[in-house]
């Protein structure tokens, strides 16, 4: 196995049920994991767009980009790597705050740049959105204190300037 | 004008050519029965068992080159089809498969017969349907159609409510769709030229690829022009005549001696719609070894999946012979003689005294010539591809990929449907057992096909593993059965005959074709061959090519 990295895959999709099954099972008869993934409508009432991590080497990615792109339900694929590109996630954390931590926490939530959306006597919930890393990195500076439950959305991930998606050719073209 | 669910069925079914259906009744297509019996101009072929229907769709697609249809009841119906279009996914086969369900309002809620089938099919299909509104249905089926056809063509399953069938809608007659033309980089092709131009040891693989695209006229023009010689893959058996010149049989596990040798001195493969299989690469890391390899196939997803490759063009194997037939140089005889040199060292080692190899070889010159022939899976199915001459593509059809055993009864029926010609079907005693049910559909529907059924009590390929892996501990591969397969034959209504010495092979083989030709019906022969016959040469599993044996080892 070549290195190991991480893969942004784009697509747009039909927006019909089983399509999700569909995709991911060819993941799963591989036995590739899929790291994270974000379906969601758009401004097309008949497409879909999701967004795949996956985690693996660039044969993984090509047979992946390669076998998804067969599919019918599948109109345009791309691996956002190649390019320059924005990725953001949300993450929400419910986190144990007494009295005495309190404010040590709005002290990381401000430098961070995040949200205190619910406060009660023992906890608190954090909103925050960035790249992964910085959503990684604010999750281990907080969970000292005690992380009751947290969930994130997944990666949404455009690229910047002029390239979208729908133009697959400029969007790490990875098909031949 | 407004027709029912059902009958929109049938009328698209027609748009798209379909003569002949093979299929099975039941509760959830009552209703497209009814349209078929009244519209009366689609020939329903009713099989023993939905397996049965579905391999005979794929046997008849794979003899015609048209799409195969089948049709299911849901629930157990459309589960009995599983294996059927698996095999037929594995090996590209356009096909459609029919079932019905339960209606909308029923739906999910674990009603009798009801099955996800949609599901279940998902990943052995190359796309399926749950149709839940009659005005979807029409649009469904053509597209059905299209997609099986197109591009690497395979199964699609079009899973129809009960309530689709009967509800009315407006139905217009429409032609099928065109088939899409895929381009090619002549760029590509031009580099692809300059390699094979500057190559002095060309080897062409054929495989199913130039079957599936129709271009076995521009494999023999490339073969002849390059001086080349050619093997194929189990699916690209027929892709040349067996009788060509410079086709030197069969490559991979069970291949000609020729073929290996062949690829081991060559410096350029050129390797025409072909996956390289597992059991074509064996080691896809040593297969290639260092050679450049062209690859060309319809499917993207197959460059560099299990060979690495050092061109590849993305085209229909017959647009990329068309377009680079004119840029190659003609090539000297110099290549062809060294492989002649190993085709007379072939024919030494090949071990003739087996029975397989006699009755076989002998079945080849009587059949009639260029009929289908179609082999079940395993020894016998590589015997018949060593040893059973194919003439022309579409001859041989065997399951490939899957290795479906019980395969040949049902795609023989079809093939036979598919050409009107008599059809020799080869099968071991192990798979006859699992679809032996499909002979009572030959006698009742009059196929003449002749059944060699190469019975040797055991299951022969498995216990040739068992031999060489497993120290000879024969667990569960002796049958031993006490069947009678000429009276087995005979209570069908079928004919039966028996081969059990040599001097016997000739006679009982002519009488069996002349029969089958004569009366329009299935004869049986129960061929009586020793458990102990091997198939070989071999090459082990995930290894070289210089390792292929030509004995069995003790």
């Amino acid at each position: 196995m070549d290195d190991i990295k991480k893969y942004t895959i784009g697509a747009l999709v039909s927006n019909k049920s089983g399509v999700l099954t569909r995709i991911s099972g060819l993941f799963s008869r591989r036995g590739y994991n899929i790291e994270s993934l974000t379906v969601c409508a758009t401004e097309d009432d008949e497409i879909s767009r999701m967004t795949i991590i996956l985690k693996g080497d660039d044969y993984m990615l090509y047979q992946m980009i390669r076998q998804m792109d067969k599919l019918e339900d599948v109109k345009k694929i791309g691996c956002a790597n190649e390019l320059d590109c924005v990725y953001r996630e949300l993450m929400l954390v419910k986190v144990r705050a007494g009295a005495q931590e309190r404010n040590q926490i709005v002290q990381i939530t401000e430098i961070y740049k995040a949200k205190v959306v619910d406060l009660s006597i023992d906890t608190m919930i954090l909103e925050l959105t960035g790249d992964p890393e910085k959503l990684d990195a604010f999750m281990a500076v907080i969970e000292p204190y005690g992380i009751l439950e947290m969930q994130r959305t997944g990666v949404t991930v455009l690229a910047r300037g002029k390239h979208t998606l729908k133009d697959r050719d400029c969007y790490g073209d990875h098909i031949n | 004008m407004k027709l029912k669910g059902a009958d929109i069925l049938i009328n698209c079914l027609l748009e798209q050519g379909v003569d002949t259906i093979f299929g099975y009744p039941g509760g959830a297509v009552l209703d497209i029965y009814d349209a078929l019996y009244r519209n009366g101009k689609i020939n329903h072929i009713l099989t023993a068992h939905e397996q049965g229907a579905a391999h005979a769709a794929d046997g008849y697609a794979r003899a015609t080159g048209k799409v195969g249809v089948c049709f299911a009841t849901s629930g157990p119906g459309a589960t009995n089809l599983v294996t059927g279009i698996a095999t037929a996914f594995m090996d590209s086969i356009p096909m459609v498969a029919v079932t019905g369900n339960v209606g909308l309002n029923m739906l999910g809620r674990d009603s009798f017969q009801e099955v996800d089938i949609a599901g279940i099919t998902m990943p052995i299909t190359k796309h399926n349907y749950i149709v839940k509104d009659v005005k979807e249905l029409a649009e469904t089926v053509r597209r059905a159609f299209y997609i099986a056809n197109s591009g690497r063509k395979g199964p699609v399953l079009i899973d129809i409510l009960k309530n689709v069938q009967v509800a009315e809608c407006e139905y217009l007659p429409q032609k099928p769709y065109p088939l899409k033309q895929l381009g090619i980089d002549t760029d590509r092709v031009r580099e692809t030229a300059d390699v094979i131009n500057a190559a002095k040891k060309p080897l062409i693989i054929a495989g199913g690829g130039v079957i599936s695209s129709g271009a076995s006229a521009y494999l023999k023009e490339l073969a002849k022009k390059l001086n080349a010689p050619v093997t194929y893959t189990l699916m690209g058996k027929g892709a040349i005549s067996d009788g060509d010149e410079r086709c030197i049989g069969m490559l991979g596990m069970h291949g000609t001696y020729t073929a290996a040798k062949a690829l081991m001195a060559s410096n350029v493969l050129i390797a025409l719609g072909t996956r390289f299989s597992d059991r074509v690469a064996l080691n896809r890391e040593l297969f290639a070894n260092g050679k450049k390899v062209i690859h060309i196939d319809i499917d993207n997803a197959e460059f560099d999946k299990n060979v690495k490759t050092s061109i590849r063009v993305l085209a229909d194997i017959d647009t990329y012979l068309k377009t680079v037939l004119p840029m190659l140089n003609a090539k000297g005889t110099e290549w062809m003689e060294e492989v002649e040199r190993y085709e007379e060292g072939e024919k030494l080692k090949t071990d003739t005294s087996i029975m397989a190899y006699k009755i076989l070889k002998k079945a080849s010159e009587l059949a009639p010539r260029g009929n289908p022939v179609v082999a079940d899976v395993g020894q016998h199915q590589m015997w018949t591809a060593q040893y059973f001459a194919a003439e022309r593509p579409r001859q041989f059809l065997t399951s490939g990929g899957l290795g479906t055993m019980g395969y040949s009864m049902g795609a023989a029926i079809g093939a036979a449907f598919g050409t009107g010609k008599l059809v020799t079907a080869v099968v071991g005693d192990g798979c006859f057992n699992m679809n032996m049910n499909e002979l009572s559909t030959a006698v009742t529907q009059g196929v003449p096909v002749v059944i060699l059924l190469m019975n040797n009590s055991v299951l022969g390929m498995v216990r040739q593993w068992q031999k060489i892996f497993y120290a000879r501990r024969f667990s569960q591969t002796t049958l031993d059965k006490k069947t009678d397969y000429v009276k087995f034959a005979l209570s069908f209504g079928a004919k039966g005959l028996r081969i059990e010495r040599e001097d016997e092979i000739e006679g009982v083989l002519k009488e069996a074709y002349s029969y089958a030709a004569e009366k329009c019906a299935p004869v049986l022969v129960d061929c009586r061959i020793s458990c102990d016959e091997n198939v070989l040469p071999m090459i082990k599993p995930g290894a070289a090519y210089d390792t292929q044996l030509e004995k069995m080892e003790d």
